[in-house]
């Protein structure tokens, strides 16, 4: 995988920089959070309701193989080809194939967060394959060649004037427009020729059901639909885990999805696929990608209970205060944090640092994911398998030294307050960084212990 | 009522004003107050920094220390949260006798001791920073996120204070950015995240912040002091002592 150009804390001191532009990211973001929050209360229900998605999830988790074979016959039977892929570039390459087949160079896409996951935009740039992502945020992130900073608001980090000079540069509206309505309607248009003129179109999954072969996409403009239908291929790529077991289940996770992601009572367009129209071929690709080895590991694998509803990156007052660009990972965010080190634990070192550890994530997220607790334990992992800088190491091995020993921490308490350079949070003689926008305490005449014992006695 | 009053290092050093009104205020209930001599730290800052493996001397230490009590008292969310879920000395039974018996103070004054008035005043505006580890982690009070009924054990003991009006905040229980470690190793958004809690305290005219830990506390107060504002911060315990 390629190298991080910055770290979570680098990337987060330049986002905040323009401290107007991250008041307004904080504060759009805080608005979905509301809306999220009067959207559950209307439900009385809403704890129950997500304890039955945790439930179906980790059962799923634990019979996921019984339940992808079931899903493969279904889905066969139905006429669907499965395809598996092992990791990123076994799903490109199939995608790849299945366009080239097809005697075609273009593709249209709506949102899919495994695609970005496994990079398939650019590997097919590089085929000479031209892929048009149809969702408006998606396309607007893609004309300006950034990965989405958000995975259900992919152009959440960017204000309409930015929009609208993306859109003059590469729709030709009009210099300046920020109309959202105009610049709506030209994206319209463009899109418009583009589902007309595409033969395949790929959509992501968000629940695939093992009883039936069928599977659910979710969007609100209804760009998925308007790709396949007029597509002779339809591809769908999922990550294993995008298994339920029964249709009864979307009951579940349909309510518990839209009203956590944007605080609607259920997405605009909940689109259901079993078999392709007469004429018209359509495959699934199940990608592992490092998903069975999360499975794996005790402490992690229930973060595969995701449904990427994005509830944990509007709540994370961190994520709200570094856009979502700082997590250099395709899925930002708290879950973000817990899901990257499994990929590759050296790049992702700094994520799960990225926490105050506040566990807003965990409670909010529908299908009870123990979010900050995984980011506590991915700590503990980083630090055991070296990924953790030998500086900082020190720091803490002699702060633990100090700590450990009543005489030693007395002796630097009356030493000057030891605390005042070697205070736990100012390892690494951190105390300058604390300085910058803070003042420290006054130092007290006497710490609490020497009161104790001028005053009691010592007893 | 005997009790082993546990000071985390921060307090111990730095707001040594904090453990002396907890321990008046634990006395004035009719507690007997115990304050064991030889203890450190709760091994915190080691484990959330990833180095929970280093924190067995620290656990034992802090066994050692408190092992032979029934009530353990801490004016500290955040360090009893640790300790509770965390601590495992050498002797795990007396490991987790410990983490059953640890109380924060405010937690302890409701559910133990049950105080259910104090006369006390404090005629000024007060603005409560629900810091998260008391609340999600103790579960102190109910969280915003959570469709639940509300309460709040901080708020019901303020609500005794004569004279004291707690203001409503925009965000009631948005985290303050300190984090540990994360306050020097993220200094751009643990910093933004104090000014940003600061401004919901001050859009609501308070003179006063106060909350149970005093680490979230330190952090506002070194913002506060630095853009030369009036508020001032003050751990709950000084004022319910009074
Ligand atoms: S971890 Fe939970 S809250 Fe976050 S995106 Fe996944 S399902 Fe939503």
């Amino acid at each position: 995988m390629n190298n991080i150009k910055q770290d979570h804390a680098s990337a987060s001191t330049e986002f905040n920089k323009d401290e107007a532009h991250v008041d307004w990211h904080d504060e759009t973001l805080w608005f979905v959070r509301s809306k999220r929050d009067k959207a559950v209360f209307q439900i009385p229900e809403w704890e129950q309701l997500r304890e039955a998605g945790s439930q179906i999830k980790n059962h799923v988790l634990s019979n996921m193989h019984d339940y992808l074979v079931e899903f493969e016959k279904k889905a066969t039977e139905n006429g669907i080809k499965i395809h598996w892929a092992a990791d990123g570039q076994e799903h490109n390459e199939i995608v790849y194939s299945i366009i080239k087949n097809e005697g075609v160079n273009r593709m249209v896409k709506s949102k899919s967060m495994l695609t970005e996951e496994c990079h398939l935009n650019e590997f097919l740039k590089e085929k000479g394959v031209e892929v048009i992502d149809s969702d408006l945020g998606e396309r607007i992130v893609q004309m300006r060649q950034e990965p989405p900073s958000h995975i259900v608001l992919p152009a959440i980090h960017l204000k309409r004037a930015e929009v609208g000079e993306t859109f003059h540069q590469h729709l030709g509206t009009e210099k300046g427009a920020t109309d959202p309505q105009y610049l709506t309607e030209a994206a319209r248009q463009h899109l418009r020729d583009t589902f007309l003129s595409r033969k395949v179109a790929l959509t992501g999954v968000n629940f695939a059901i093992a009883e039936t072969g069928g599977f659910v996409v979710c969007t609100n403009e209804g760009n998925a639909d308007m790709g396949v239908h007029l597509a002779d291929v339809h591809i769908a790529s999922m990550g294993f885990e995008k298994i339920i077991p029964k249709v009864e289940h979307l009951g579940v996770f349909l309510r518990l999805l839209a009203r956590s992601a944007t605080g609607q009572p259920i997405t605009t367009f909940s689109s259901h696929f079993h078999k392709p129209r007469a004429g018209q071929k359509m495959h699934i690709i199940i990608v592992d990608n490092g998903r069975t080895k999360q499975l794996g590991r005790p402490d992690f694998r229930n973060s595969l209970k995701c449904i990427r509803c994005a509830a944990c990156f509007n709540t994370c007052p961190v994520y709200r205060r570094s856009g979502g660009h700082s997590y250099h990972t395709a899925i930002a965010g708290p879950i973000g944090s817990i899901l990257a080190p499994n990929l590759d634990m050296a790049r992702n070192a700094d994520l799960p640092f990225a926490s105050t550890l506040c566990g807003s994530c965990s409670n909010v997220c529908p299908v009870k994911i123990d979010i900050h607790e995984q980011l506590y334990k991915w700590r503990q992992v980083l630090v055991q398998e070296g990924h953790v800088s030998s500086v900082k190491s020190l720091g803490i091995k002699s702060m633990s030294t100090i700590l450990s020993s009543p005489s030693f921490y007395r002796t630097a308490g009356k030493l000057g307050r030891f605390l005042m350079k070697n205070s736990p949070f100012m390892t690494n003689n951190n105390l300058n960084v604390w300085y910058q926008h803070r003042d420290m305490p006054d130092v007290p005449k006497e710490s609490f212990r020497e009161w104790f014992i001028r005053e009691k006695g010592g007893k | 009522m005997k009790v082993a009053l546990f000071i985390p290092c921060y307090i111990d050093q730095f707001y040594p004003q904090v453990g002396i009104a907890t321990l008046q205020l634990l006395e004035k209930l009719g507690c007997e107050v115990i304050f064991p001599l030889n203890q450190t730290c709760c091994g915190q800052p080691m484990a959330n920094s990833g180095f929970e493996h280093l924190n067995k001397d620290c656990d034992n230490n802090f066994v050692e220390n408190f092992k032979d009590f029934d009530y353990i008292v801490s004016p500290s969310g955040s360090c009893t949260l640790h300790v509770k879920e965390h601590l495992h000395g050498s002797d795990e039974q007396a490991s987790t006798h410990i983490r059953k018996h640890l109380y924060e103070l405010s937690e302890f004054l409701t559910d133990i001791l049950k105080v259910e008035s104090l006369s006390v005043q404090f005629p000024h505006r007060v603005g409560l920073h629900q810091s998260c580890h008391g609340q999600r982690g103790l579960k102190l009070a109910q969280m915003s996120e959570l469709v639940a009924k509300p309460f709040s054990k901080t708020e019901h003991l303020l609500n005794m204070v004569d004279g004291l009006s707690l203001m409503e905040l925009d965000r009631k229980d948005e985290c303050c950015g300190f984090g540990g470690t994360f306050c020097v190793t993220e200094e751009a958004i643990s910093v933004k995240m104090g000014k940003d809690r600061i401004s919901d305290h001050t859009r609501h005219t308070v003179e006063y912040i106060t909350g149970t830990d005093v680490s979230c506390l330190m952090h506002l107060e070194g913002i506060l002091k630095r853009q030369g504002s009036a508020i001032k911060v003050k751990h709950i315990a000084e004022i319910l002592n009074g």
